[in-house]
């Protein structure tokens, strides 16, 4: 991190993760009045991953995320209106409010989503990564998931078919220590989760995954590797939720000093000072950020609560691709 | 009309898909090297090569979930999973992922996935290779299932399928890969969501797909013996049924058997049965009866799997009891 | 008390961590709330000076109930944003789930269910003369035994077969109008009908009868409209029932409830009893009296409970017609809007006539269009005829 940092790179880096985390903040209070339902898990704390893995993607490349995905959603450029109003419910959502904050979906930037069971979007990624092989097509598939995925027996059985394949796969293990309440270690003999890619045949890298550009770095690293053919790719990007595991957890499994300790190492904070040491970032750079971010969130509440609801004469429709009830 | 096995059919159809179709391919379980666990997919590895025709690990859910993502990658592939017993390791990618992702999307996406599974019992496998839950993923909506009883629909129903652009689960039970049949391997793809009438009968109207199929037309010649002419009606496609075709046969006969190898409680008859008698009720002229496998896991020795699964005499029997007059 | 979980319906408030005067910026935890979870940190939204604690620590209170109050910094108060309402969709079915109905086509043989024919030969009677009242033509027990029944009696007059209103069981107070209103809402079918009136004879009439009349006792004309619904209620019973558990129970006096707006907000609608027997000028003083009585307090709970039926007023605040939520157990709601002078077409000529609206918000459960149109008509009769009333 020695070299200077482009001007417009650093800001622009600087302000999707600012746009995720006023974003994230702005839900979590929609949620505790009712206008997000079902389950809220907020990405408050990880988006230096998002922000930075995606700069390693093309709009060619496919995205496969878990429900913890509003940063993967927004790093991807999808609007934050469409996205608001899928958590509100509105048929304006960008899955037409059928899937809520878990299920966002994007046909056109290539984000096959939100996936709530958890490793149930690997195998997923391999197929898509499959079809981009077979099709001649340059593409990479990045697969994000969570450190409780890796005990999943898709996890073990998606990185061993890739590899066998030689898939296009970018595994991104978003490491935050935690499978909702229980501890890495307390469900894993082998907590070293490079090891076990590359026990599966995949070769891997851990990263820190509270500084943006090392995470840029190694997932361009890995992504070139991939689109050349070398195969799959798994990048382990140890970060840190700074909430509960959803709205509805009272987070009694993690110390306190513990969570104050990696918020001390808040990925905003870190690259707002990168940013400023480096004379990119002015003094009046961030408060004008600060606030286009907040009209922007402003104007996805808004969107959110004056979009229509689907007519509930519509519940049938697109569960078969052809309009017959079957 | 060729004469042909069930087999052969389904190959034949799978054949037809590979040449006719650059995206088709086919993948699972020792279906290339091996030439498929019951010899369905033989020779199409050397015919198509092993990007068209591949090996994969004993990974069910895995390469279930692959073929979901390289539908939505814009291929067509096959899945073989060996068998339904193995299937149940795939559920979640069947349920949650094959069956939703459409709907979850806002309309977005379709998975036109085609998996083929072999099912049902009576060859002594004993109780966790001996299953039949079609009755299970026919509950499931976003999914379609067919049921091919006939060697002619083992190929017709394969080639329907892959026109689907939603995911089509084909059960082909396993007791019928050798049986001969007329094969018209030039026709194009059967109807879904078409049942048959295999056989006209007057007496009453025995309702049944697949593996009992057979059975059920081997019972209605036992019962012509006797004078009494049962209609035998061919599912053929398990979700969605075709209740116009039954409740049809219904009126004519006024009496229902449903024949189906699921387990009896929560079963696909039981489906039938409640449509039946929810479109049919004042054309009956006695309660829809059903006839299933015995509640218990499939036993190992012949004597008691035969008289677990229904049969064409237990058929014949149950038929009987139904026309029976009592004073 | 914020909603943190799918299924969290309330909370216990355990302990405050910032207390009166403090000051609390957005994101500060201000609480700690009890939840089946366990103990879950309060975050707060808003930035300023906490100024009152509303809900003090051990109470359980509801998701949505205020907690504290706090004085926001800034010019423009941002809007809290208000716990959401329960959507409310329109209770539409889709198709898919109709049964399958299979008419009988015409000529084929009557359908008898099975319990019929039993009770059929039991009672000597034979199914396929019986006519039948249950879906699609059906021949049901209760068919068969009113054919035994009738047999018996002799001919019966010839009476199309009506649907019998089930009766029904006890109805529940509601506690507020407000948990009232919403449950209306969702539980009764709402329709909707409006009926433009010519009040020109009640006005001219009123004008002559109030000119005779003490100025205390001169009648406003929204009791001529109270006195023209009650009588109306006599040509459509159905609009004066309770609704008891799952059906309608037809009430044999007619209270007309008087929506009365309170001065500081808030809407009460005491009955006005008997009110298609009593005289105008009775009828005139009973509303004066609880309107008074109304805005200072003195109405006894009965007066709000004893309604059949409710008349809302809008007139004065301008508005065109008044398309009210019924008050449960009632199964409809009157309302009137202003009058208003409009062309009018009479003998062929367009003459100005003061004009009102009167709508009908019924219970499409207990009464349908025809009836709510009857009713309606039956007011506007009434009210060419103030004489009578």
């Amino acid at each position: 991190m020695s070299a200077s940092i482009d001007r417009d790179h650093g800001l622009g880096l600087l302000r999707q993760m600012v746009l995720i985390r006023r974003f994230e903040e702005k839900a979590a209070e929609l949620y505790t009045v009712g206008k997000i339902r079902g389950f809220l898990h907020l990405y408050i704390g990880e988006e230096a991953v998002a922000v930075g893995t995606m700069q390693a993607l093309t709009p060619e490349d496919n995205v496969v995320a878990t429900y913890r995905e509003h940063g993967q959603a927004l790093a991807r450029g999808m609007e934050a209106g469409s996205v608001m109003a899928e958590m509100y419910g509105k048929a304006g959502g960008c899955s037409r409010g059928r899937g809520g904050s878990m299920h966002l979906f994007d046909v056109s930037r290539r984000f096959y989503g939100g996936h709530a069971i958890v490793g149930g979007g690997l195998p997923v990624a391999v197929g898509l990564a499959l079809a981009d092989a077979m099709r001649g097509r340059p593409a990479v598939t990045a697969c994000f998931f969570g450190d409780g995925a890796v005990a999943e027996g898709a996890f073990a059985e998606s990185l061993n078919l890739a590899a066998l394949w030689r898939l296009p796969v970018l595994f991104l293990c978003e490491n935050n220590l935690y499978a909702m309440g229980t501890a890495l270690e307390r469900h894993q003999a082998q907590t070293d989760v490079v090891r076990k890619a590359e026990a599966a045949g995949v070769p891997g890298e851990a990263v820190d995954g509270m500084d943006v550009l090392a995470v840029e770095a190694a997932a361009r690293r890995a992504a070139e590797a991939v689109r050349g053919g070398q195969g799959p790719r798994l990048l382990e990007a140890r970060t840190y939720r700074f909430r509960a595991h959803s709205m509805y957890d009272p987070d009694l499994y993690r110390a306190g000093d513990e969570i104050e300790a990696w918020k001390t190492r808040d990925p905003v904070v870190l690259f707002t000072a990168v940013l400023r040491g480096q004379g990119v970032l002015g003094e009046t750079d961030l408060a004008a950020m600060e606030t286009s971010v907040a009209a922007e969130v402003d104007a996805a509440v808004a969107e959110a609560e004056a979009g229509p609801w689907e007519p509930v004469e519509d519940l049938l429709k697109d569960v078969y691709t052809a309009p017959v009830d079957r | 009309m060729k004469k042909m096995t069930y087999r052969e059919a389904a190959r034949s159809a799978l054949r037809q898909a590979l040449a006719g179709d650059p995206r088709v391919f086919l993948m699972g379980e020792d279906v290339g090297r091996y030439g498929g666990a019951f010899a369905v997919s033989h020779g199409l590895l050397a015919e198509f090569g092993p990007e068209r025709v591949r090996d994969t690990p004993l990974s069910e859910n895995t390469f279930v979930g692959a073929g979901i993502g390289a539908a939505l990658g814009g291929l067509r592939p096959i899945v073989e999973v060996m068998t339904v017993n193995f299937s149940l390791l795939s559920l979640d990618q069947v349920v949650n992922n094959a069956a939703t992702l459409r709907h979850m999307s806002g309309g977005q996406l379709s998975v036109p996935l085609v998996v083929r599974m072999a099912t049902g019992a009576g060859r002594q496998l004993a109780a966790q290779h001996s299953h039949s839950l079609e009755g299970w993923y026919a509950h499931v909506p976003g999914i379609t299932v067919v049921a091919p009883g006939t060697a002619d629909d083992a190929r017709a129903l394969l080639l329907a399928a892959l026109r689907e652009p939603d995911p089509v689960f084909v059960f082909e039970h396993a007791a019928l890969y050798p049986m001969e049949g007329e094969v018209d391997d030039t026709a194009g793809p059967g109807e879904i969501g078409r049942a048959a009438v295999r056989r006209v009968g007057t007496d009453l109207s025995v309702i049944t797909y697949g593996g009992s199929l057979p059975k059920a037309l081997a019972a209605a010649d036992l019962l012509a013996a006797e004078g009494i002419t049962a209609e035998v009606v061919d599912l053929r496609t398990l979700r969605p049924l075709d209740t116009a075709t039954i409740l049809a046969s219904v009126a004519r006969t006024h009496r229902a058997l449903v024949v189906d190898e699921g387990w009896r409680t929560g079963s696909l008859a039981a489906e039938v049965s409640a449509r039946i008698m929810e479109g049919g009720f004042y054309d009956l002229d006695g309660p829809v009866q059903r006839l299933c496998s015995a509640e218990v896991p499939m036993p190992y020795a012949r004597h008691m799997e035969d008289a677990a699964l229904p049969q064409p005499a237990t058929i014949a029997a149950a038929a009987r009891a139904m026309l029976r007059r009592d004073g | 008390m914020p909603i943190l979980g799918a299924d969290m319906v309330a909370g216990t408030l355990i302990a405050w961590r910032k207390q009166p005067g403090d000051r609390v910026a957005r994101g500060d935890i201000i609480a700690e709330v009890e939840t089946e979870k366990g103990l879950i940190d309060v975050e707060v939204f808003a930035s300023g000076v906490l100024e009152r604690i509303v809900v003090q620590p051990g109470a359980t209170v509801p998701t949505g109930t205020v907690l504290a109050l706090i004085r926001e910094d800034g010019p423009a108060p941002a809007a809290m944003p208000a716990v959401a309402a329960p959507v409310v969709t329109a209770p539409v079915v889709p198709a898919a789930v109709e049964p399958a109905r299979v008419e009988p086509a015409p000529g084929e043989r009557k359908r008898v269910s099975p319990l019929a024919r039993k009770v059929a030969a039991r009672l000597g009677v034979d199914p396929d003369t019986v006519g039948g009242t249950g879906p699609g033509g059906t021949v049901t027990r209760e068919d068969v035994e009113r054919a035994a029944a009738e047999r018996q009696a002799g001919p019966a007059p010839a009476v199309a077969p009506a649907p019998a209103r089930p009766r029904m069981d006890v109805a529940r107070m509601r506690q507020t109008i407000a948990a009232a209103m919403a449950r209306s809402k969702r539980e009764i079918p709402h329709y909707y009908l409006a009926h433009p009136i010519d009040l020109h004879r009640v006005l001219a009439w009123l004008a002559e009868e109030n000119a005779r009349r003490p100025v205390t006792d001169r009648l406003l004309y929204g009791v001529v409209l109270l006195k023209a619904v009650a009588l109306a209620l006599r040509e459509v019973p159905e609009l004066n029932a309770v609704w008891r558990g799952e059906r309608a129970e037809p009430s044999a006096a007619v209270h007309v409830g008087v929506a009365i707006s309170l001065r500081g907000g808030g809407l009460v609608a005491p009955a006005l009893h008997d009110a298609e027997r009593q005289p105008l000028g009775d009828l005139m003083r009973a509303f004066r009296d609880l309107v008074q009585r109304a805005r200072s307090g003195g109405l006894r709970s009965s007066e709000l409970s004893d309604p059949t039926i409710t008349v809302t007023s809008l007139g004065e605040q301008g508005v065109e017609r008044v398309f009210g939520i019924i008050y449960p157990p009632q199964v409809a709601i009157v309302g009137f809007g202003r009058i208003a002078e409009r062309p009018w077409v009479v003998d062929g000529a367009v003459v100005p006539r003061p004009v009102v609206t009167a709508s009908l918000s019924a219970d499409h459960r207990v009464s349908d269009g025809h009836r709510g149109g009857l009713f309606l008509a039956a007011v506007e009769r009434l009210l060419q005829s103030p004489e009578c009333l």
